[in-house]
């Protein structure tokens, strides 16, 4: 049973998020994020732990569903969340001491990045294709005051962006879902169980495919908002940008994922009733374009935490592409690309922040000689650098190399694509951090330390992971593969 | 063919459902959009209602209730309260070119019911040819979205596009599970309040609630 495990998982965001609304402006508050956010991860370690060894399993009245697809996912973002509110703890202290923040700011932020946490937990673990509409709905909804904490006008305009493109992409997604209720019903009857998703998934054959195919195309453009994907992600870039660092970490690194495990468990459904390759195909297309036109951009932008959230959109395209291409080695390449890109990325927004405070500026021509001011700022920027551009050894660089020798060998002609778009992005992004880590520098110091310990953890992890994966690490991924087939 | 009264009841409705849309798609004055959505609601209570009785859902009953708190009553106090705050209570919007934005409403409608067509097919019952009026109402939303440059109105259209998705899901099909329901329901209540936290921020750095202040962000 997992009652316990899965209870613990959700109560503690949940309580986190009440008691730091009543006690966030405290002096304490800070820790007690970090707490309750490591208590979480230890929960979805034991989570983890009992549904690797006893398989999927359905929990509370069958409302949840733990396999080893979304298990994984859920320690993933226990974990990112976990090492994020480590880093946000020096970090925010830093822009209150810089005049940026207000007490009262703080007191909103512990509360909404519990509760965001909570939202999450609850999409990626729920059974039902309902709830996972609120739970997403709720995760926007958590974030969008944070993303205009800073009260700018820019804040302002790119929360307003974030809260109406979200809003309406979400709405697509909850007609997607009334669709696929609608073709439910007629096969599960009206009663609670039509919008469950094992129940939905044993009787996926005999769902009717016109209906299905409709409620995908809505439920892969309205969740599609949300991982970013081109033409809908103009909100993304602004969102990354103006949004506090710590945010823009759990955004790109978390956020993104669980509106892809939304769409992947449309996906497997829409497979099954229809049988051909509707619903991979139209994600290798956004997914490709995603890819394309995100390279394309990165070019052209001035703001560091703008670029790397361009990076983000190019990501988070090539996943929903080696999605979009299905089988074992393709999907297999895609959930390592996700953990891959979740490590890497809150990495480097971790550095680019405290990089930022340095300097002082997000502007990238005017950030020089990180290497003189601070080792360890530099060379973490560099080397999440190299390591989010795909080079040996680390991971990321294994599972783009299996993505593209999957394409190479299932669809030759998208390999030139993707080829071009990586190597375009690497002699953009490179060409811009290269001198803001080496030349001459005009920086300040900081009053409090950063908090650079998390952004090595995420780095050796990536590291390793990319040198050496244990068996039973592999296993685990093969199995979660084999579900989404 | 005889259509049962009932049914003919539910399809005067969404027909209205559909009118409400195209007058709040004209309608320029703030007020007015914010009364236009008040009885929006107000359709969509009774529609629900008409539902429950004819199918005996006892729980789309509590939908129906929970409709008329929220959308008929709640959501246009809020929206009310917030307009006299910000004094923008008699505000008249500049629309560009109505009769063309009518225009493309009624190409959206055609493509609406020619998209849903092989769905309403397979419907049996009451719910025939609702699909497509449904998903009519949510394209005008969306395109009311586009054409509005204030935040308020800009916000009612967010809300008519919930309702529409509403209508969708009580009346195509036999209303979604109550715990799904109540959910939606709990994060469109959130949303209005922090659209209209929203509103003061917006209001307090740009002095207007003109979004066509707010375009400073833009890639090169």
């Amino acid at each position: 049973m997992i009652d316990l495990q899965l209870l613990a998982l959700l109560a503690t965001p949940l309580t986190g998020g009440i008691v730091l609304a009543v006690f966030g402006s405290r002096s304490w508050a800070a820790e007690l994020n970090s707490l309750m956010s490591g208590c979480t991860f230890v929960a979805s370690v034991l989570l983890t732990i009992a549904v690797i060894d006893s398989g999927p399993q359905v929990a509370f009245k069958e409302q949840f569903f733990i396999d080893q697809f979304n298990v994984f996912l859920v320690a993933l973002t226990a974990f990112v969340a976990f090492t994020t509110s480590l880093f946000s703890r020096p970090y925010m202290r830093i822009e209150q001491h810089h005049g940026k923040l207000s007490t009262s700011m703080l007191h909103l932020y512990y509360s909404m990045y519990q509760l965001f946490t909570f939202a999450m937990l609850v999409a990626l673990t729920t059974n039902n294709m309902g709830i996972i509409w609120v739970a997403m709905e709720a995760a926007t909804l958590t974030t969008v005051l944070l993303v205009s904490l800073y009260r700018t006008p820019a804040s302002l305009e790119a929360a307003w962006k974030y809260f109406i493109l979200c809003g309406v992409g979400i709405a697509l997604a909850l007609f997607g879902t009334i669709l696929l209720y609608f073709a439910a019903e007629r096969v599960l009857g009206d009663g609670g169980t039509a919008l469950l998703w094992t129940h939905l998934n044993e009787v996926k054959g005999s769902l009717e495919p016109t209906v299905l195919k409709l409620a995908f195309v809505f439920l892969l453009v309205g969740y599609g908002t949300k991982i970013g994907l081109v033409p809908l992600h103009s909100w993304l870039p602004d969102a990354h940008a103006e949004g506090p660092t710590p945010v823009s970490a759990v955004l790109s690194g978390l956020l993104l994922n669980v509106a892809l495990c939304a769409v992947m468990r449309s996906k497997v459904l829409v497979d099954g009733s229809l049988g051909n390759h509707f619903a991979g195909n139209l994600m290798m297309g956004f997914g490709l374009l995603s890819v394309v036109v995100a390279a394309l951009f990165l070019s052209r932008q001035k703001d560091i935490k703008r670029m790397f959230a361009y990076s983000s959109i190019e990501h988070m395209g090539l996943i929903t592409f080696a999605f979009g291409m299905g089988g074992q080695v393709a999907t297999f390449a895609a959930l390592l690309h996700m953990t891959m890109h979740s490590l890497t990325k809150s990495a480097i927004f971790f550095t680019v922040g405290h990089a930022v405070q340095k300097m002082g500026t997000q502007q990238m021509d005017r950030i020089r000689g990180l290497m003189h001011v601070s080792p360890t700022v530099g060379w973490g920027l560099m080397l999440g650098t190299f390591a989010i551009l795909g080079m040996p050894p680390f991971g990321v660089f294994a599972s783009e190399f299996l993505i593209i020798t999957t394409a190479m060998h299932d669809y030759p002609w998208t390999t030139p694509i993707l080829v071009a778009a990586l190597g375009i992005a690497f002699a953009a992004i490179f060409g811009r951090v290269q001198p803001m880590v080496f030349g001459e520098t005009s920086a300040k110091s900081l009053p409090h330390p950063p908090a650079l310990i998390p952004v090595f953890i995420h780095l050796l992890l990536v590291l390793i992971l990319g040198l050496y994966m244990p068996d039973y690490l592999a296993g685990w991924y093969r199995q979660a593969a084999a579900l989404l087939g | 063919m005889q259509i049962p009264l009932i049914l003919q009841f539910v399809n005067l409705l969404a027909s209205l459902l559909l009118l409400v849309v195209f007058a709040m798609l004209a309608q320029r004055r703030i007020l007015s959009l914010i009364n236009l959505f008040a009885w929006q609601g107000g359709i969509l209570a009774l529609s629900t209602f008409v539902v429950a009785y004819s199918t005996a859902q006892h729980h789309l009953y509590y939908s129906a209730g929970l409709t008329l708190i929220l959308k008929v009553l709640l959501l246009p106090w809020l929206l009310h309260r917030l307009i006299r705050k910000l004094n923008v209570r008699w505000d008249v919007e500049t629309l560009i070119n109505i009769p063309t934005t009518m225009l493309v409403g009624i190409g959206l409608v055609i493509f609406s019911f020619n998209l849903a067509a092989p769905i309403s097919q397979l419907s049996e019952g009451i719910t025939r040819g609702l699909i497509g009026i449904a998903l009519a109402s949510v394209l005008l939303s969306l395109l009311m979205m586009l054409t509005r440059r204030k935040a308020v109105s800009q916000v009612v259209a967010f809300l008519s596009l919930e309702n529409s998705l509403f209508f969708a899901a009580t009346s195509a099909t036999q209303g979604m599970p109550l715990v799904v329901e109540f959910g939606i329901a709990l994060d469109v209540l959130v949303a209005t309040f922090i659209f209209g936290i929203f509103f003061f921020q917006i209001r307090e750095t740009f002095e207007s609630l003109d979004i066509t202040n707010m375009e400073k962000l833009k890639d090169d």
